[in-house]
């Protein structure tokens, strides 16, 4: 018997994921609860001090842009902004912040706390009622039982988690927090695979301890980058610099000598980490030739002297890392605050998982974030804000939704996990979206916010402001169009200067904006009105419309043979074994994948076009002869 | 299911038999079909109405005239937009037609493809379902053969190793646009532009190479080899009916390969007569030999010729690819015994033109392919075409990326130059994920804070 009355969503854990799934479940109108093992760390984060970054930054932008909190968390909390590529074309450009971890959690916390159908509470989740493979609710530590038809699992790390630091091992969610054993034991006895992943922190470090007089000062952009649609400059606190500093050859033979009391190196640990955030101990084995790695300092607050030195995480000895931190310039009386430490953890193969991130076991259960073996806050928070979308969607008992690659990062990443799976943590780069030069950051909101709010979780207020926006971008694409220069009109000189040619025959100004030697500001001089009304982020997307059309068209054309692809749907009855012709590695492939559609089966790797031809064969004969 | 296959990408193949004929039929199919053709033809097309008319190629130039027939969905073979071209049955002009097709956003249909979509938009009967399916994978494998034989040995090779240096350029500017925080030594980065030209250049090779100087496009080359004075260019001139060899008594009598375009049951072929392989000393017979030997890596097909009376001294040097050899004896004339007869040989006397005829009959077979795939698969000629289309098309990518590079507010389009290349040369040679190319960063550079 439950004591409490039934909830629509269940959201267990209050990290990335957790917070946007609960976010958006509320904002879509279902009853949500939201239940953690400790409120105060609601929206912690518990690596590096930064949301955002390349390929990061696109993720944040796109949940931004389906109303999420991140972006605006940052814009609250961030203490040092920058653009990255900035000088690169724009597919590729990407928004960082680093934020005063005390400032974001707040902001996050505020939000979850204000959010209407939203309640809170604390207690660990040890057990989940399930019957007849559908989810039923939850019950507690403390044999809470709590009703719901839909739950969302965000533990993080927080399964079957045990720390190494040097031979030193214990059980923990990460470090100052317990494990999540029980729930981890339940959950093994599921119908998924399971795998372990590690990863690893830095050492942090009093600043107060640091010579900053020696290392190399590295300030935020000017003007203030910002990351939400809905925010502003004047939302960021005060804003202060990072630095950087590097190890040196000392460095590196201190760890050498000690690297048999790696758990990497001793067989401690024999999970996979990530390849592209490797530990110190790593770095200087695979690129021994390196004389020196780099170490950027990140403030973790304006009101704390920790600082998080990233690049040299590593699950040494205490006393090694105590020994090869002070080797560094600028560290040589650094005090260490809290040990860096490698975690191990349990992770669900996500290929068991439907796009909607609704385990194909358990009706009715979602699994996000880390569990699903992604890296990252923002890889973790854009599947929570699916997850949450898709847990309402099964309350409401409509079709699961999901962006497409050609949509979002958010698509491509969701397809990647549960289409090809992952053996190390995975993290969103550029180069993972084929799409690429079509999923920029700048145009997430023309992606994405016409569907949010098709699904209810835009507000009424961020839709009025991307509904003027896109108005806007019409009439001035418009005005551009029907807006002409003449040979003559403009001073030779002037023209020649930007042009380095006159002008053979009239053009719009829309025409002269796809020249690569034309730009917003120089495109005044040919017109006779004045284009200083147009708000920025307006004439930036009709410039890049404009100069990129071409590529833009072709990946558009790619884009609509794959949707067709996308529309024919695999049946869940389908039989595999008994399609004639299939090789049997293809057979297996699928039988293992389940894919949705004919566009998925596509993306397994193995199956050739070939395959794909028999898949159709076969599903055109199963309906004609239904049908007959 | 909805039949949506109407929407899809147009596809066009060859849809009578390769080789010469009094006509040849081009077939293009799909939504944009009619479009295409009118790009072509230069004038509108009404429905079911055969029209006489030129056919333009992309550079504006008359490829042929013929008759152009337009098929409205759903009524043609496929049920979606189909026109068919009538030109003469010369392959050059059908694959100029093809060609000038793909350049206008077409490609070359897979094996089996036309009945594929006719099934699906219900042309074609149930019953038909597993003759289609058994359709596909018999051309599928057809087609992996015919692959493999037009890509031999040293040319696929190459293919791989050009697609090994574009990978190694993709990183380099990955790297850059995913990783612009890291430490990463950019010092190979003045090799970019370099790296480009270089891989241009091969590309252009390979173009060439598959051409082969355009003859390989309109057919075949066969090459006649093997030891001294074992009659090759008899053989030739009874193949070319004419005395266009000299021949002697004398062993290494042949120096320069000697070519001559001969036609084998409609299917033109350009024969090579090769200097015997042996050892010798004569400088200008040693580049007589080295020459045979590159007639032989790019031949389609060789005929190995040894004198029956020798038949047990021979060996067929190992870099021969085997599966393009034609095993022949000759001299079967001259033989007083009984002739043990091996069903993987041919036997002829080159003299007398016994067995010429089932040489002959051999060889049509092993240039066309199978009976069954021949209709709708993939010949030799369409695997190499397809080839030559991969090849053009990641070349024109390659340079397209060249105006690019120099640019870092376009080093993205030049990724996506690169990237559109490489799936072109991954059509040759098989799959490369973008999480392969993220290990290839990740193995090379220290990435990671």
């Amino acid at each position: 018997m439950s004591d409490f009355p039934e909830y629509d969503v269940i959201v267990i854990g209050g990290g990335h994921a957790g917070t946007e799934a609960a976010l958006a479940a509320a904002r879509m109108g279902a009853k949500t609860l939201m239940i953690t093992h400790n409120i105060e760390t609601i929206g912690q984060m518990s690596c590096n001090p930064a949301i955002g970054g390349i390929g990061k930054s696109h993720l944040v932008k796109e949940i931004d842009a389906m109303g999420g909190v991140m972006a605006l968390a940052a814009d609250l909390g961030g203490i040092q902004f920058r653009v990255l590529n900035s000088r690169k074309g724009p597919a590729v450009r990407a928004t960082r912040a680093q934020a005063d971890r005390v400032l974001y959690k707040a902001a996050i916390r505020k939000q979850v706390e204000n959010q209407e159908n939203l309640k809170i509470f604390q207690q660990a989740v040890d057990d989940l009622l399930i019957e007849q493979d559908c989810i039923r609710g939850v019950v507690t530590q403390s044999g809470l039982t709590f009703k719901a038809k839909s739950v969302v699992l965000t533990t993080g790390t927080f399964l079957g988690g045990k720390i190494h630091i040097g031979h030193d091992q214990y059980a923990a969610g990460r470090a100052g927090d317990p494990p999540a054993t029980t729930l981890a034991q339940r959950l093994r006895e599921l119908k998924l695979r399971v795998g372990r992943l590690k990863t690893g922190t830095p050492p942090r470090i009093d600043g107060r301890t640091i010579n900053y007089s020696q290392l190399e000062a590295q300030p935020g952009d000017e003007p203030t980058p910002v990351f939400s649609f809905l925010g502003n400059a004047e939302l960021h606190p005060e804003q202060v610099n990072c630095f950087i500093t590097y190890t040196n050859e000392n460095t590196h033979d201190i760890i050498r000598a000690d690297l048999k009391s790696s758990p990497m190196y001793n067989g401690n640990i024999d999970s996979t980490g990530p390849r592209y955030c490797p530990s110190i101990e790593d770095k200087i084995t695979r690129f021994a030739e390196r004389r020196q790695h780099q170490i950027f300092i990140e403030p973790e607050g304006l009101n704390t002297h920790e600082v998080y030195p990233n690049g040299i995480s590593t699950s040494l000895p205490f006393a090694t890392q105590q020994k090869f931190v002070q080797s560094v310039k600028g560290f040589e009386n650094a005090h260490i605050t809290r040990p860096g430490y490698a975690i191990e953890y349990d992770y669900f193969d996500p290929r068991d998982l439907q796009p909607s991130l609704e385990t194909k076991a358990i009706t009715g259960l979602f699994f996000a974030g880390q569990i699903n073996g992604t890296t990252g806050y923002e890889e973790a928070a854009a599947q929570g804000l699916v997850a949450g979308i898709n847990a309402v969607r099964r309350v409401q008992q409509k079709q699961a939704w999901h962006p497409r690659r050609d949509q979002a990062y958010i698509g491509v990443m969701i397809d990647d996990l549960v289409t090809r799976g992952t053996l190390e943590p995975y993290r969103m780069f550029t180069s993972r979206a084929e799409f690429r030069l079509l999923l920029r950051q700048d145009n997430a909101d023309l992606r994405l916010s016409e569907t949010a709010y098709e699904l209810g979780c835009l507000s009424a207020k961020q839709w009025q402001l991307f509904c003027d926006k896109r108005e806007a971008l019409e009439v001035q694409k418009q005005r551009l169009q029907t807006s002409f220069v003449q040979p003559g009109d403009v001073n030779e000189k002037r023209e020649e200067e930007i042009l380095g040619s006159k002008l053979k025959h009239e053009y719009s100004m829309y025409e002269l904006l796809r020249r690569p030697e034309v730009n917003f500001e120089n495109l005044q001089t040919f017109c006779k009105q004045d284009l200083s009304d147009i708000p920025t982020d307006v004439s930036e997307q009709l410039e890049i419309q404009a100069k990129y059309a071409g590529y833009i068209e072709r990946q558009n054309a790619e884009v609509e043979q794959l949707a067709l692809q996308e529309e024919v749907k695999l049946p869940k009855d389908i039989n595999y074994a008994n399609i004639s012709g299939l090789s049997n590695e293809a057979k297996q492939k699928l039988i293992e994948i389940q894919p949705l559609t004919i566009g998925q089966a596509a993306r397994i790797s193995g199956i050739t076009p070939s395959a794909i031809s028999l898949l159709l064969v076969h599903l055109k004969s199963r309906t004609t002869r239904k049908s007959a | 299911m909805p039949s949506s296959s109407s929407q899809q990408q147009c596809i066009c193949a060859l849809a009578t038999p390769p080789g010469r004929g009094a006509l040849a039929i081009v077939r293009v199919s799909g939504k944009h079909a009619l479009l295409l053709a009118e790009k072509i033809t230069k004038c509108s097309l009404l429905a079911r109405q055969a029209k006489f008319t030129s056919f333009y190629s992309s550079e504006n130039l008359i490829i042929d005239q013929g008759l152009a027939i337009y098929f409205r969905a759903p009524a043609s073979f496929t049920g979606e937009d189909v026109v068919e071209f009538h030109c003469h049955g010369n392959p050059l002009l059908a694959d100029a037609l093809l060609k000038t097709l793909c350049s206008y956003g077409a490609r070359l249909a897979s094996p089996g493809e036309f009945s594929l979509r006719a099934f699906l938009n219900n042309k074609i009967d149930l019953t038909q379902a597993e003759a289609i399916a058994d359709l596909i994978n018999a051309s599928t494998e057809q087609g992996i053969r015919s692959a493999t034989s037009s890509l031999q040995g040293a040319f696929s090779k190459r293919v791989t190793d050009v697609l090994a240096q574009l990978v190694q350029v993709r990183m380099h500017i990955e790297a850059h646009l995913d990783f612009p925080d890291e430490e990463i030594d950019r010092k190979q980065d003045q090799q970019i532009d370099l790296s480009l030209q270089g891989l241009a250049n091969t590309l252009k090779e390979l173009l060439l190479q598959a051409k082969l100087g355009e003859r390989l496009q309109t057919g075949a080359t066969i090459a006649i080899a093997g030891k001294p004075n074992a009659g090759k260019s008899s053989l030739l001139n009874v193949l070319a009916l004419s005395d266009v060899a000299i021949v002697t008594e004398i062993p290494g009598t042949t120096r320069d390969p000697l070519t001559v375009d001969i036609e084998i049951k409609g299917i033109p072929v350009c024969l090579i007569d090769t200097a015997g392989l042996r050892n010798t000393q004569d400088i200008i017979e040693v580049e007589g030999i080295a020459r045979a030997q590159q007639a032989l890596q790019s031949a389609d097909l060789i005929l190995w010729l040894s004198d029956i009376a020798n038949e047990t001294t021979e060996n067929i040097p190992q870099e021969l690819d085997g599966n393009k050899i034609i095993h022949v004896q000759n001299k079967i004339d001259l033989q007083k015994e009984d002739i043990h007869y091996k069903s993987n040989k041919l036997y002829i006397s080159a003299k007398t033109q016994q067995g010429i005829d089932s040489l002959l009959e051999h060889i049509s077979k092993r240039l066309s392919g199978n009976d069954a795939v021949q209709e709708h698969g993939d010949t030799p000629f369409l695997a190499r075409s397809r080839h030559i289309v991969s090849l053009q098309q990641a070349l024109d990518k390659i340079y397209s990326s060249q105006t690019h590079i120099s640019d870092t507010h376009k080093l993205e389009l030049a990724a996506e130059d690169l990237r559109l290349a490489q799936q072109m040369l991954s059509e040759i040679t098989g799959e490369f994920t973008a999480d392969d190319l993220l290990g290839k960063i990740f193995s090379e550079f220290c990435i990671g804070k």
